[in-house]
């Protein structure tokens, strides 16, 4: 039997290129493992009278300054995606590695901020603020991890220019992580 | 127009909208310190709200995104929702048919630790 290489980059019914679709289906999946986070912390916040008290120790300008970060990152991604579009491979490379760049502050300033609350008795067993405040922080933290890392493989190839077009599909998910951190924010930081 | 000018604009235009989210980013951080909370509840998370739609329509595309993507997410968050408040009576309330939350109601705390510590039995109802 002859071997075919896969199809199916390059066919979708939905008119939709396979590989952005398989990305929009991830963000589905990932809308129930964030959003659920987020109703069930929303949940508790809305029955607990004293849960101000105990989420005012968290501090706002590490967690706007992140915002901040992330946010300049989204800005960064899209521009590669317009560079990688005209094939400018030099600067779709360059927004690229300054969105890795962003992540990377962003996960120093969040290891700042987790050694500070360690360091002042707000563990994961705390209560149940902080439970939920690791927990989001930390699962968001690793698709940052995650991000980085793939825009890393993405770039080894956009070298060479090739697969130019995974450069749109990471940055829909690096989008999506700064959406996640977009409701985080004013959850565990500004609504005390 | 020249292609390089078109794609200039591009840029600048997403340069513009990054420009606009950090507006509003100091807006929904400086709102809360007048700490009223009408204004805490619209800055903070009606800016979030903004922000994410802002942040959907022009750097994810989903305002030229075909329309079966926006089905796809539709349907996720509309499940999302059932799941909020079909779980939210049993978090909100402290009793139902058949059954109590006895943690509430303090009739059954479980450890002499976790009465003592008021702040953490306070949450943990």
């Amino acid at each position: 039997m002859a071997f075919h290489a896969p199809i199916a980059t390059g066919r979708s019914n939905t008119g939709i290129p396979t590989g952005r679709l398989a990305v929009w289906w991830l963000l589905a999946s990932e809308v129930f493992i964030f959003g659920g986070l987020i109703a069930s912390y929303l949940l508790h916040r809305l029955n607990n009278e004293n849960w101000g008290e105990i989420a005012a120790n968290t501090s706002t300008p590490a967690g706007a300054l992140n915002t901040f970060v992330l946010l300049t990152s989204s800005l960064f991604i899209v521009l590669a995606h317009a560079a990688s579009e005209r094939k400018d491979i030099a600067r779709t490379l360059k927004f690229i590695w300054l969105t890795i760049g962003c992540g990377g502050i962003f996960l120093v300033v969040k290891a700042y901020e987790y050694t500070t609350e360690i360091s002042h008795g707000f563990v994961l067993t705390s209560n149940v603020f902080w439970s939920f405040y690791y927990t989001a922080t930390a699962l968001h933290a690793c698709h940052v991890i995650a991000g980085m890392f793939i825009m890393w493989m993405i770039s080894h190839d956009v070298k060479i220019s090739k697969n130019l077009h995974r450069v749109e599909l990471i940055g829909i998910y690096w989008h999506f992580v700064d959406l996640v951190w977009i409701f985080l924010f004013p959850l565990l930081y500004i609504a005390k | 127009m020249s292609q390089d000018a078109a794609h200039g604009n591009h840029d600048a235009r997403y340069i513009k909208i990054w420009g606009i989210l950090v507006v509003l980013l100091a807006i929904s951080v400086a709102g809360p310190m007048l700490e009223i909370q009408v204004i805490t509840l619209i800055t903070a998370f009606g800016i979030a709200i903004v922000k994410a739609l802002m942040v959907c329509a022009y750097f994810m595309h989903l305002n030229v995104e075909k329309r079966y993507i926006w089905y796809m997410l539709i349907i996720s968050v509309a499940f999302m929702g059932i799941f909020y408040f079909g779980s939210a009576p049993d978090v909100m309330q402290g009793s139902g048919t058949q059954w109590k939350d006895c943690v509430l109601d303090k009739s059954c705390v479980p450890t002499n630790d976790m009465a003592k510590d008021s702040v953490n039995y306070g949450i943990l109802r």
